[in-house]
């Protein structure tokens, strides 16, 4: 029976989970716009959400390491089973900065609204449940 | 929760650029200083920021990693009638650019602003998550 609440609320809360990420990385982005040689950095949220709820053991292509000498596959920074990403460049800067201001400000108000729509749904299956419970 | 780190990030960015804007404010004020404590003339000063992990890969504060001296030579001005003056009649003033401090306090003083926004938009996220089930 639990196991049915945790399935009903899984999508939600794998978003929730993933979008909080995104938003540390795009604060990340914002706190560092005038740092020289700084690359601005996101990640395929979509990607990450198919990847989260994709069933353990559909991701073959993952290498696994029995060895703690083995190297592993990604070599960069993952989030959520994805790696991090180099922001393309529009406007190059003298100092190697690629942070984008417009960019990071719209994808940052983006992930912040689309986080409450995320909240708001868990909610509303919450008070849904609550109703079927209550009567 | 990733959102608390936002609070660190933001955090760790409005103090560099409180830091740098200290800085300018020094520069501004001995813009006109003839000599300072050490008997030599005021060198203009400039921050460099670096970026350092918080916690984890994705999460990427700033701090100051140093304060360097403007290595312009100092602007000479004539005024034999001030005891600095050598036997030219010159006096060393400092290299401060009052203009590009007066950019740099502008841009020091924006990028804070934004990092309280990034900081306020996560306070409100999270107490939006309070509210869960409510």
């Amino acid at each position: 029976m639990i196991g049915k609440f945790d399935n009903n609320m899984q999508f939600q809360e794998v978003a929730l989970r993933l979008r909080e990420q995104r938003q540390q990385v795009l604060a990340s982005n914002i706190a560092n716009a005038d740092t020289p040689n700084y690359k601005a950095r996101d990640f395929n949220f979509s990607q990450a959400m198919q990847h989260a709820l994709a069933p353990s053991g559909a991701n073959a292509a993952e290498l696994s390491t029995t060895n703690p000498a083995h190297l592993s596959a990604g070599s960069g920074a993952v989030v959520g089973g994805v790696p991090l990403q180099y922001r393309a460049i529009r406007q190059g800067s003298v100092d190697g900065n690629t942070v984008d201001m417009d960019v990071e400000r719209n994808q940052f108000t983006d992930n912040a609204l689309r986080y409450e729509a995320s909240l708001t749904m868990i909610s509303g299956q919450i008070k849904n449940l609550l109703a079927a419970i209550q009567g | 929760m990733s959102l608390f780190s936002v609070f660190n990030v933001a955090g760790s960015a409005m103090s560099a650029q409180s830091q740098r804007l200290n800085v300018v404010a020094s520069n501004l004020a001995n813009a006109d200083s003839a000599t300072s404590s050490t008997g030599q003339v005021y060198k203009a000063k400039q921050v460099v920021f670096s970026a350092v992990p918080v916690n984890g890969a994705e999460a990427t504060g700033v701090k100051v990693s140093q304060v360097v001296e403007d290595k312009s030579p100092p602007k000479m001005m004539y005024d034999p009638k001030s005891p600095l003056a050598d036997e030219k009649g010159y006096v060393a003033m400092p290299n401060v650019n009052v203009v590009e401090e007066m950019v740099n306090m502008i841009s020091a003083s924006r990028s804070y602003q934004t990092n309280v926004d990034t900081m306020n938009a996560a306070k409100s996220m999270l107490q939006k998550t309070l509210t869960i089930g409510q």
